[in-house]
C-alpha cells in the first residue's frame, strides 16, 4: 500500500511515474512493439540492442500475451494479456540496484515499511539462446520484478553486459492499491477499473485462444513465418527476420493453447523457433560487427 | 613498513557485492578460507585463528596474529667442481641464471647462493587477494558493467562492489577488476545511508552492527531460530523447527526480524503437507502447530528491516501472497477430488515410464500381477495391495502433484481416502515410495509393505533387464535406493521370501506385455549383496561374512536369496568367528584348503571367484573337475568317502573321522531348522580334532592309499564347513 495520504496510485499513474523516473535517468522512453509477444524481452529494443558494444538505455511498457494463462476472466491473478514494464541499461551501471530501489520509492513503496529483498533467480530463455544471473525482487514476499544481468543473447556473450528490469505492472499495482482481484485495479483516478478495460477482452480472447483459433491457419502461419524469416535473412534484413521469429514464437504458443502439439513435437517446435531467433541475432551481429570492432577497441563478437 | 618478523597484526578482508544467493554462502566461506590459507602458506606466513563470515552482501575474513613480514630465505644450489670442464660450468650458469662472479666457491665446488629477503606481509596480501578473487570457484558467476566489453573481464557471483583490506590499522592497497581497496564499506541497505569507515579488524563487526548489519552468520541464524520460536510461543503455538529454513533466512538478511502472521483458517481444509510445502519452498516461511499438534493457520516470515510500523504492512503483504498460493493449492485439491483415481489412472497409458520399459499404465498392470507372487506372511494383504496397485501412480496426473511433485504418493493417499477407499488401500497408495533412504520410516500396513516392494522390484528388474544398471556414481533411476528399500522392507519386517522367485515373476510380467527384459536375477542378487554389505556396515556386520553366506547354495543349487535367513546365518557366523574356537577352526580350514589345493584338488571356490559367478560351496562333488589319472584314487576317495579304512588309522585320524561323523548330521539338522548357532556349535566340535590331526598326522604320506584317505578326510571337513558358510571368503 502506498504510504501517501491520498488515494493509492492508479495503474496509469504508476506507469507515468516510472516513465518520468527512467526518463530522468537518461533512458529513451519507447512505446510498445506492435507485435504479439510472450515477454518484454522479445522486444527488439531488448533482444537485438543487447547485442554489440553500443550503449543503450531504454524503458517501455510491453503488452505480453500468454495464451495458456487465460482463465476466461475468472481467476483474480491470471491473464492471457498483461503488461510488463521493461528497462534495459547497457552497460549495466554500477548503481543499478540503487536506481531500481529509487524507482520503487517513486511509485510509493517505502523500504522501511515494506520488506524488499533480492532472492536468487537466474533467467534463461532457450528460445532466444539467452541467459543471465540475477534475482526476483520480493516486496513483502511477493515477486514484483525480475532483475537480470544478461550474460548471453542469441548465443553470443553480452559484451558489455546489459541489466534488464522487468516489473510486473498489474501485480505491483495490486500491491500498491491493496486489491486482491486484478479486475478491481483502478486504471485511472476517475473510476475506470482494469476490469472495465480488459475483462471482456480476457473472456473473448481466452475463448479464442483455447477454442476458436483455426489450427490449420496457425500451422500455416508458423510455416510461413519460418519461410519469411529465412528469406529475410538471405536478403540481409535481420530486423525483419527477427520479427518473423517473434511471430513464429507466438503462433507456437497459440498452438500450445489449442492443445494440438504433442509432448514429442513440442521440443521440435521450440527448436525451430530458437533457430529463427538465433539466426536473426547472428545476422544482426554479422551486419554490424566490423563497424563495432572498429569503433570499440578491445571489442570482438 | 620495515620487515619485522617479531611483530604481528590482525588482518581484515571484506569483499562486498550485490546479493549472494543464500545457498552459496556456506561454500563461499569455506572456499575463501581455503584459498586464503593457500596463499599464506605459499608465502610462508603462519596466521593465528581465521574467522570467516557472510551476509547476503559481503564475505568477510579476519586472520589473527599475522606476522608483518615473511622470513628471509637463503637457498644454495650445488654446482660442478671448480676443476670440471668449462661446459659443465656454463650449463650450471644457464640453469641458475647467474654469472660466474656471482657464484661462491667452497672446497673446490661452485655454489649458487640466492638470498630471498623477507617480504612485507602487506605486499604479499596485495598480490594474494586479487589472485583469490580471480580464482574464486563460485558455482555460477557473471560479468557486469562497462568492463564487460572485454570477454576476460572479472567474474563474480554478482557484481563485486567494494573491498576492505586492513592489516593492523593500515590499508593494504590493492586493485582487482577496477575496484580499489579502501577503509569504507556500507551498512544495511535501508537502515543506514552512506559509507562507514572501518578502523581495523577489531571494530569491524561492531561498526557494522551499529549500522544494522550482523555480519556473523551464526549469530543471525541464532536470531532467526530463537525469535521465530518466540513469535510462535507468543501466539500460543509451537514452531515447526527447520534448520534449512533457519540457514536460508539468515542468508537472505543482514538484520533478521522474524514476524508471525495468520492466514484464513478455511485453508486448513487443504492437506497440511501442501500448506507446509507451499510456505516453505515458495515463501521460505516457518509453519506452526497448535497445542494438539495440528497445523495452525499461522506462518513466520523473516523480514530484513525493523519496520516503522513494527511489521504490520510486511505481515499483511506476506499473508496475501500466501493466501494467493494457498487458493491455488485449494483449487487443485478440489479439482482433483472431483475425479476418482481410477479415472485419472487412465491417463497413465499415455505417460512413458522409460522408452525401453513401456508406459506407467503398463507398470500398474504389472503391479497387479506381481502382487499375486507374494504369498506366506503377506497373503492376507494381497487383495488390498492389488486394489491399490491399480491406482498406485494415478496421482502423477493430478493438478496438485503437477504443481508439487514432492507430494507424489502422499496426495494419492489423500485422494484415495477422500473417495472412500478402504484405509489399507489409501495407506498402500500413500506409502509405496517408502522408505526414501536408510533412516526414513517404513510403511507399517501389510498392503503398503507389498506396494512398496512391488514398485521397487518392478523397477529393479526392468532397468537391470534392459541393461540400464547403475555405474560408478551414476544411478539415474535411483536403483541403489530401491534395492536398499527392498532390503529394509524385507529384513526389518522379517519377511520370508525368495527374491529370486520375485525377480523371475516380475521379468515374466514384462515379457507378457511384449517388453523385452533379460533375466538378470543373478546380477540383481549380486547387486543386493553389495547393497546389503553397505547397509549392514553401520550395524557392524562384516562384509566378508555376508559374502561367505551369500555363496551358500541350497540342495537345488540355488544361491541364498532369503535375506532374513541370510542375516541370521551371518549374525551366528560373526559371533562364532570371533570366538577362540572360531578363529582356530578358520585356521584349520585354511590349512586344509591349502593342502587340498596343493595336492591338485582344484579349489573350485577360488577359481569361481575370478569368473564372478556365485562360487560353489563344497556341497557339490568336490573333484568333478579333476581329470588327472594319477589322482583317480584320490578322486574316488573324495567322491565316495569310505568310513572303513584299509589301514589302521592313527588315533588323531580316527578322532577326526568320529568328530565328522557326529558333527555333519548335527550341523545339517541345525541348518534345517535354521538354528545357526547350533550349526556353529557343531562346527566348533571339529576344532580340537582338526588341530590334533594336523599336529599328529602326516597327510602327505609315502603310502598313496593313506595319502588319498587323509586328503579325503580334509575334503569331508571342508565340505562340512561349507554347509554353514563359504569360509574361503572369510578374511583373517
Amino acid at each position: 500500500m502506498a504510504d501517501t495520504a491520498q488515494k493509492p496510485m492508479s495503474l496509469q499513474d504508476m506507469i507515468l511515474r516510472l516513465h518520468a523516473f527512467w526518463s530522468a535517468e537518461g533512458c529513451l522512453i519507447l512505446q510498445p512493439y506492435d507485435m504479439r509477444m510472450g515477454a518484454g524481452t522479445f522486444h527488439p529494443a531488448t533482444t537485438l540492442r543487447a547485442l554489440g558494444p553500443e550503449p543503450w538505455n531504454a524503458a517501455f511498457v510491453q503488452p505480453c500475451r500468454r495464451p495458456t494463462d487465460g482463465r476466461y476472466g475468472e481467476n483474480p491473478n491470471r491473464l492471457q494479456h498483461y503488461y510488463q514494464y521493461q528497462v534495459i541499461l547497457k552497460p549495466s551501471p554500477a548503481n543499478l540496484q540503487e536506481l531500481y530501489l529509487k524507482s520503487l520509492m517513486a511509485i510509493g513503496i517505502d523500504p522501511l515499511v515494506h520488506d524488499l529483498r533480492f532472492v536468487e533467480d537466474d533467467w534463461e530463455s532457450p528460445t532466444l539462446g539467452a541467459w543471465g544471473l540475477g534475482w526476483e525482487v520480493w516486496c513483502d514476499g511477493m515477486e514484483v520484478t525480475q532483475f537480470t544481468y544478461f550474460q548471453q543473447m542469441g548465443g553470443f556473450d553480452c559484451k558489455p553486459v546489459a541489466g534488464e528490469l522487468t516489473y510486473g505492472l498489474e501485480r505491483l499495482a495490486m500491491y500498491i492499491q491493496g486489491v486482491d482481484n486484478v479486475y478491481d485495479l483502478a486504471f485511472n483516478n476517475h473510476g475506470v477499473t482494469y476490469g472495465d478495460v480488459f475483462l471482456e477482452n480476457e473472456r473473448q480472447m481466452s475463448k479464442w485462444n483455447f477454442e476458436v483459433a483455426d489450427t490449420d491457419s496457425l500451422f500455416e502461419g508458423f510455416r510461413r513465418a519460418e519461410e519469411e524469416c529465412r528469406r529475410s535473412l538471405d536478403a540481409g534484413v535481420p530486423i525483419a527476420a527477427y520479427e518473423q521469429a517473434i511471430e513464429a514464437s507466438h503462433l507456437f504458443n497459440l498452438l500450445q493453447a489449442r492443445g494440438v502439439i504433442s509432448v514429442q513435437e513440442r521440443a521440435s517446435y521450440m527448436g525451430r523457433v530458437r533457430d529463427l531467433a538465433r539466426g536473426s541475432c547472428e545476422a544482426y551481429m554479422d551486419k554490424f560487427k566490423d563497424d563495432w570492432a572498429a569503433k570499440y577497441p578491445g571489442w570482438s563478437a | 613498513m620495515s620487515p619485522n618478523v617479531t611483530s604481528t597484526a590482525d588482518f581484515l578482508l571484506e569483499l562486498r557485492c550485490e546479493e549472494i544467493p543464500a545457498r552459496m554462502q556456506a561454500g563461499a566461506r569455506a572456499d575463501l578460507e581455503k584459498l586464503f590459507r593457500k596463499e599464506l602458506d605459499a608465502a610462508g606466513l603462519k596466521p593465528g585463528a581465521i574467522t570467516v563470515w557472510s551476509t547476503p552482501r559481503r564475505l568477510a575474513l579476519i586472520a589473527k596474529g599475522l606476522p608483518l613480514a615473511t622470513e628471509a630465505v637463503r637457498e644454495e644450489a650445488k654446482g660442478p667442481r671448480t676443476s670440471a670442464p668449462e661446459q659443465a660450468l656454463e650449463g650450471f650458469l644457464r640453469k641458475t641464471g647467474l654469472t660466474k662472479d656471482q657464484l661462491t666457491e667452497r672446497d673446490g665446488v661452485w655454489f649458487a647462493v640466492t638470498e630471498k629477503p623477507g617480504r612485507a606481509t602487506a605486499d604479499v596480501l596485495a598480490e594474494a587477494i586479487p589472485a583469490i578473487v580471480r580464482a574464486f570457484p563460485w558455482p555460477k558467476s557473471q560479468r557486469w558493467g562497462a568492463a564487460s566489453l572485454a570477454t576476460d573481464s572479472l567474474r563474480w557471483v554478482r557484481p563485486l562492489s567494494g573491498i576492505v583490506a586492513i592489516l593492523g590499522e593500515d590499508l593494504v592497497e590493492l586493485e582487482v577488476g577496477g575496484i580499489r581497496s579502501g577503509y569504507a564499506t556500507l551498512g544495511h541497505r535501508f537502515h543506514h545511508a552512506g559509507e562507514i569507515t572501518i578502523g581495523s579488524a577489531h571494530d569491524y563487526a561492531e561498526k557494522l552492527r551499529a549500522c544494522h548489519v550482523i555480519v556473523d552468520h551464526v549469530e543471525r541464524e541464532g536470531i532467526v531460530r530463537t525469535k521465530a520460536k518466540a513469535a510462535a510461543e507468543a501466539a500460543g503455538l509451537v514452531l515447526v523447527e527447520d534448520e534449512g529454513l533457519v540457514i536460508e533466512n539468515a542468508g537472505l538478511t543482514e538484520w533478521p526480524q522474524p514476524l508471525l502472521g495468520r492466514f484464513d483458517e478455511a485453508f486448513l481444509a487443504v492437506p497440511p503437507e501442501v500448506i507446509q510445502l507451499t510456505a516453505r519452498i515458495n515463501q521460505k516461511y516457518f509453519i506452526c502447530r497448535d497445542g494438539a499438534g495440528n497445523l495452525a493457520n499461522a506462518f513466520v516470515c523473516t523480514a530484513n528491516i525493523e519496520a516503522k510500523d513494527h511489521g504490520v504492512a510486511i505481515v499483511d503483504g506476506n499473508r496475501k501472497v500466501l493466501a494467493a498460493r494457498l487458493s491455488d493449492a485449494r483449487f487443485f485439491w478440489e479439482q482433483d477430488k472431483k475425479k476418482p483415481l481410477a479415472l485419472q489412472a487412465e491417463k497413465l497409458a499415455r505417460i512413458t515410464f522409460h522408452e525401453k520399459l513401456g508406459t506407467v499404465g503398463q507398470r500398474q498392470d504389472r503391479f497387479i500381477g506381481l502382487a499375486d507372487a507374494f504369498q506366506g506372511q503377506l497373503a492376507d494383504s494381497v487383495p488390498a495391495a492389488k486394489q491399490a496397485a491399480a491406482i498406485l501412480k494415478a496421482d502423477l496426473v493430478t493438478e496438485m502433484v503437477g504443481e508439487f511433485p514432492e507430494l507424489q504418493g502422499l496426495m494419492g493417499g489423500y485422494y484415495a481416502a477422500a473417495e472412500g477407499l478402504p484405509g489399507a488401500v489409501a495407506a498402500a497408495v500413500r506409502d509405496h515410495y517408502k522408505p526414501a533412504g536408510q533412516s526414513d520410516a517404513l510403511p507399517t500396513e501389510g498392503a503398503a509393505i507389498l506396494t512398496a516392494l512391488i514398485d521397487k522390484i518392478d523397477a529393479l528388474v526392468g532397468f537391470f533387464g534392459a541393461d540400464l544398471k547403475p555405474t560408478g556414481s551414476k544411478d539415474p533411476f535411483a536403483l541403489r535406493r530401491a534395492a536398499l528399500g527392498v532390503i529394509r522392507l524385507v529384513t526389518e519386517n522379517e519377511l520370508r521370501l525368495s527374491l529370486g522367485q520375485l525377480f523371475d515373476a516380475a521379468a515374466q510380467l514384462y515379457r507378457a506385455q511384449g517388453i523385452a527384459v533379460e533375466n538378470a536375477s543373478a546380477e540383481l542378487l549380486a547387486f543386493f549383496a553389495d547393497r546389503l554389505k553397505v547397509q549392514q556396515r553401520e550395524a557392524g556386520v562384516r562384509h566378508d561374512l555376508i559374502d561367505a553366506v551369500f555363496a551358500v547354495k541350497d540342495a537345488k543349487g540355488g544361491g541364498e536369496d532369503d535375506l532374513v535367513r541370510l542375516l541370521a546365518r551371518v549374525h551366528a557366523l560373526q559371533a562364532f568367528v570371533t570366538t577362540e574356537d572360531g578363529t582356530n577352526l578358520l585356521a584349520g580350514y585354511k590349512r586344509a584348503a591349502n593342502i587340498l589345493k596343493k595336492e591338485g584338488a582344484h579349489d573350485q571356490t577360488a577359481g569361481a571367484h575370478g569368473e564372478g559367478t556365485v562360487p560353489p560351496t563344497g556341497e557339490e562333488d568336490p573333484l568333478v573337475l579333476v581329470d588327472d589319472p594319477a589322482l583317480k584314487g584320490v578322486a574316488a576317495q573324495f567322491s565316495h568317502p569310505e568310513r572303513t579304512l584299509s589301514y589302521q588309522p592313527e588315533p588323531a585320524e580316527q578322532a577326526l573321522i568320529d568328530a565328522l561323523d557326529t558333527a555333519e548330521p548335527r550341523a545339517e539338522a541345525a541348518i534345517a531348522v535354521e538354528d545357526f548357532t547350533a550349526a556353529m556349535a557343531a562346527l566348533a566340535s571339529l576344532r580340537a580334532p582338526i588341530d590334533s590331526f594336523f599336529d599328529q598326522v602326516t597327510v602327505n604320506d609315502a603310502d598313496a592309499n593313506k595319502r588319498a584317505s587323509r586328503l579325503g578326510m580334509l575334503g569331508r571337513f571342508r565340505a562340512a564347513v561349507h554347509k554353514v558358510a563359504d569360509f574361503s571368503r572369510i578374511e583373517g
